[in-house]
């Protein structure tokens, strides 16, 4: 090689390292960063935490006191807008990707975009319309309920997404075979889809596990453990929000410690789910 | 040999543009059919007419007759699926499941409810993997994933797929294009040991691979059919200009 | 790598050929028997059924274009069907000189004996082994056999020799005996042609067998 071919060599050389080193360096720092929050969150919430705290309702400032019915209440109302939000979401999602070709698709589709991008403010202010006015009082089904309006467009469209990426290669060997359109999309399509589903039905989980807004009118809050769906119930995020806002110290520990519960949960979602649909084929 | 299909006057659409003109054919049982021509002349095309495959594509039409056993597939009120039981297919490229090998040949048994029982299917499975001349290869390894084996073996336990369901006809279109030669021979291999007991319609666009396996030829171009005649006309004396300028590599 | 699709037809085209060459023995054969035994009625089967011969090689051609068209042999295959196609007229030709014995025999058997048959039936003999060889060494693919065998055909131009010198001494001396010996001189002519022929097929087999072309090579 020439003078002049080994400077060029050095530099591109020298250049492919500087971006090795920058593009780690963003990835580090983005897990760093995550990392820092979590370990804030652990720091400040560990000390409160207790079983005592799991299993107790909250008490006077002095007293003690626990997030146990918030844990159940949240629990309760995501099961219920599970239990309504993913067959509804995925039934839709299943439609829009192998049916909606058409213009009654293209308005749900539109939709859908449009209700993901709203406030989850007004969905509480809706249903509270919707449910409570009617029902003469807030409770866990309203809550529910205003989960669950958030929950199906996310997993519409993502459930969409995930069924349009599935080969059409795959859909015709099955079609070849004599298999009616029902059969493809039920043994073919969505197994081949299900990571992909599970991935959105865990994101939609994980973002209304985090709702607090929309709880607010609906489901109010609790110092009780209530186990029926007809009256006011506790959640995990309007608790948080009642601690933290408190002006007790005390209260602030515990906030803190109920963080660490929420997003330690939805942590674990998420990894239950991945190991839900590891992929054997 | 009666004729097993009978197509009369097709001609089919994608939207306005008009992809076959007036196709008439007469394929016998228990042959090998080749269809060859140049990229984009409709053989393809014509291929899945055949078991009505281009339903799925939307805004596609076809006007004449497909005659198969005396019926007219394209006659309103046709079962579609069970047409395409009686009338497999083989794909380019091979397109198994995401699931074992063994689910993957019994997912048309299955579907079908062809089997009597557990016992009776994993007869149905071993016959079907013998017959593509794959058993020997997977017998031991039935539940692994399909997406283990090779691109030939895939393609075989595609065409073990197509047999578990007991087709009359089986449609392949340029089923050993993406494989190397070796693979590619024993697909060959396979196809004239299977055109005993089935009629085979093979689209392919290696021109010395319909010599080598078929009885007739089928030469379509700009979707039209330019001339059929068994297959040893066809290589040494063809009777259209065109053909044997496409078969001397003059074009195409 | 047994089973291919062509093996099937290139053994079908062998056994056409060993049956072309069977069938071109046999007339040989029958055709001297004809002559050395004066059996004119065997002289016209030969002649008849040289018709079956002629069909054959057709059909051998037939074949073999066919498998070059449509299976497209490489190397020891392609050879191989270059070779039998080469070797089937040769074979044809065969029969057809065995066939013009037969016609002298019949001309012969009308008329006496003029001398003892001696070296002819050697010729003839020397002819048929070098045949049955050269086919035996083509099935076996054996080119040490085959480059014997053409060794052999100097006994036959030898013999062709001294029956010609032989043949014409008598017609000087006597000029009855003339047709005669004009019709043997011409089955000599006839079958010293066959040792030239089955000297081509034995080039042939070691084309096949070493892909080596010894014709016209001096290589003899």
């Amino acid at each position: 090689m020439t003078n002049q071919e080994t400077a060029f060599h050095r530099r591109r050389k020298f250049i492919s390292s500087l971006m090795t080193i920058l593009t780690a360096a963003c990835a580090v720092f983005a897990i760093v960063v995550l990392l820092i929050i979590i370990s804030y969150i652990a720091v400040r919430g560990v000390s409160s935490l207790s079983l005592q705290f799991l299993i107790d309702t909250p008490k006077p400032v002095g007293e003690g006191g626990g997030i146990g019915n918030a844990i159940l209440g949240s629990v309760m109302m995501t099961g219920m807008a599970c239990i309504v939000g993913l067959p509804v979401g995925i039934g839709a999602g299943v439609y829009l990707a192998e049916l909606g070709n058409n213009l009654f698709g293209k308005v749900v589709r539109f939709l859908a975009d449009t209700l993901i991008g709203i406030p989850s403010i007004i969905v509480g202010i809706f249903v509270y319309t919707l449910v409570v006015l009617p029902m003469g009082r807030q409770s866990g089904l309203a809550g529910g309920v205003a989960l669950a309006i958030i929950m199906i467009p996310i997993v519409a469209r993502t459930t969409e997404e995930m069924i349009r990426l599935v080969p059409n290669a795959m859909r015709e060997g099955a079609l070849a075979l004599g298999a009616p359109q029902w059969r493809v999309t039920w043994n073919i399509v969505l197994p081949a889809a299900s990571t992909g589903i599970a991935t959105g039905a865990m994101l939609a989980i994980a973002r209304i596990t985090g709702e607090t807004a929309p709880l607010l009118f609906t489901a109010l809050n609790s110092r009780f453990y209530n186990y029926y769906m007809d009256l006011p119930m506790a959640s995990l995020t309007v608790q948080i929000f009642n601690y933290a806002t408190g002006p007790f110290d005390v209260e602030h520990k515990m906030a803190w410690a109920a963080t660490l519960i929420l997003v330690g949960s939805i942590l674990a979602i998420n990894i239950f789910v991945r190991y839900l649909t590891r992929r054997k084929y | 040999m009666d004729n097993k299909i009978t197509v009369s006057n097709l001609d089919f659409f994608y939207g306005k543009a008009q992809a076959l003109y007036d196709i008439s054919i007469k394929i016998p049982e228990r042959e090998v059919i080749a269809f060859i021509g140049p990229s984009g002349c409709g053989k393809s095309t014509f291929l899945r007419t055949l078991n009505r495959m281009n339903d799925t594509i939307p805004d596609t039409h076809a006007k004449g007759e497909v005659i198969i056993d005396g019926e007219n597939i394209y006659a309103g009120g046709t079962d579609v699926v069970a047409l395409r039981r009686k009338v497999g297919m083989v794909f380019q490229k091979s397109n198994p499941f995401p699931k074992s090998i063994f689910e993957n040949v019994a997912y048309g048994i299955r579907i079908n409810g062809i089997h009597k029982d557990k016992a009776d299917m994993e007869v149905r499975v071993e016959k079907a993997l013998r017959d593509a001349a794959l058993w020997e290869e997977v017998k031991d390894r039935l539940s692994t994933s399909a997406f283990g084996l090779s691109g030939g073996q895939q393609q075989r336990l595609c065409i073990a797929r197509a047999l578990a369901v007991q087709p009359e006809v089986i449609l392949m279109d340029e089923p050993a294009s993406a494989l190397d030669p070796i693979a590619t021979q024993k697909i060959e291999e396979l196809v004239v040991e299977l055109k005993k007991d089935y009629t085979i319609v093979i689209v392919t666009h290696n021109m010395q691979q319909a010599a080598r396996v078929s009885d007739r030829t089928a030469f379509f171009m700009l979707g039209k059919l330019v001339e059929f005649n068994p297959t040893k006309k066809m290589f040494t004396n063809p009777d259209e200009k065109l053909t044997e300028d496409y078969i001397t590599g003059r074009f195409g | 790598m047994e089973h291919r699709i062509i093996d099937q037809k290139l053994d079908l085209l062998r056994d056409k050929l060993l049956l072309l060459g069977g069938a071109t023995e046999n007339a040989l054969h029958r055709a001297m028997r004809a002559l050395t035994e004066r059996d004119s009625e065997l002289a016209q089967k030969v002649l008849a059924e040289d018709e079956i011969i002629d069909q054959m090689e057709v059909e051998i051609d037939r074949f073999s274009i066919e498998i070059l068209a449509l299976q497209q042999p490489a190397a020891h295959d392609l050879r191989f069907v270059i070779s039998v196609a080469k070797i089937t007229p040769i074979l044809e030709r065969i029969a057809d000189h065995a066939g013009s014995i037969a016609d002298a025999a019949l001309v012969l058997n009308d008329s006496p004996q003029i001398k003892e048959l001696v070296d002819l039936p050697l010729m003839a003999n020397t002819a048929a082994e070098m045949l049955r060889r050269a086919l035996d060494a083509f099935t076996a693919e054996d080119a040490a056999v085959s480059r014997e065998v053409i060794k052999q055909d100097q006994k036959i131009n030898e013999a062709y020799r001294r029956v010609f010198d032989e043949l014409l001494k008598m017609m000087v001396d006597d000029s009855t005996i003339t047709n005669s010996a004009a019709h043997l001189l011409f089955v000599g002519k006839h079958l010293e042609r066959i040792g030239d022929y089955v000297k081509d097929i034995c080039e042939l087999n070691v084309y096949l067998t070493e892909a080596a072309f010894i014709k016209h090579s001096g290589e003899k």
